[in-house]
């Protein structure tokens, strides 16, 4: 088993209690998968219903495969302008 | 020219006017958003932006891009300022020249708009009684915010 890198950023870095996580990745898991294994830790519970994800700089859909290498963010609502 | 940025310095209307005007243009379009002094009721002191940089420009970059495709415009310009915001400053600015008026205000629009629902960025509101929130859109009490 592998790990990725989760960064966090503003709401959510506060809650989870830091700048970015190590979460053990299998084989095949999807996006959807990582954001199960999120909710499992400490500070999940600020997230939504459906948090969005983006993999490498772009917004990801959950049933997107993750790689150990990818650039993993997750993104809280977001409150430009 | 079709430039964005995430800055940490001012934010200088003017000086995106004079960077983007043309002889060739009628028409320049500018938006503005900048620190209110109340948001839901409550007083605010200052906006503390902060963005996943390198990701909200590429989103800025999708988004002029799509922008000029859509309104034919050539000559974009869109800055957002992250860091501590007094009241008052620019947090935003977008311009749009075009030969004529209804491009240039659509494209504005247009920007801040999707600016508003994909850019990574989040703001923290420091309010006047000493508390501090992040602004969450999703759960916006019906307020419209600039």
């Amino acid at each position: 088993m592998s790990t990725v890198t989760v960064q966090l950023f503003a709401s959510y870095a506060e809650s989870f209690g830091g700048a970015t996580l190590e979460i053990p990745l299998n084989s095949g898991d999807t996006v959807g998968d990582l954001v199960d294994s999120l909710r499992s830790l400490p500070g999940a519970s600020i997230l939504p219903d459906s948090p969005r994800v983006a993999v490498n700089q772009k917004f990801a859909s959950y049933d997107q495969a993750v790689h150990a290498r990818d650039e993993i963010a997750l993104i809280p609502p977001v409150a430009g302008g | 020219m079709i430039r964005v940025a995430i800055v940490t310095r001012a934010i200088d209307p003017a000086a995106i006017i004079a960077s983007i005007a043309s002889t060739g243009y009628g028409a320049i379009s500018l938006f503005a958003g900048t620190v209110r002094d109340t948001s839901d009721g409550r007083g605010v002191s200052a906006i503390d932006y902060s963005a996943y940089t390198s990701m909200a420009e590429a989103e800025l970059e999708q988004i002029a891009a799509e922008a000029a495709d859509r309104f034919g415009v050539t000559s974009l310009i869109v800055e957002h300022r992250i860091g501590v915001l007094s009241l008052g400053e620019t947090s935003v600015a977008i311009a749009a020249a075009h030969a004529h008026r209804a491009p240039a205000f659509d494209c504005t629009r247009y920007v801040i708009e999707e600016i508003k629902k994909r850019v990574p960025i989040w703001k923290m509101e420091h309010y006047i009684d000493g508390t501090r929130e992040w602004v969450d859109p999703t759960k916006a009490s019906g307020v419209a915010s600039a």
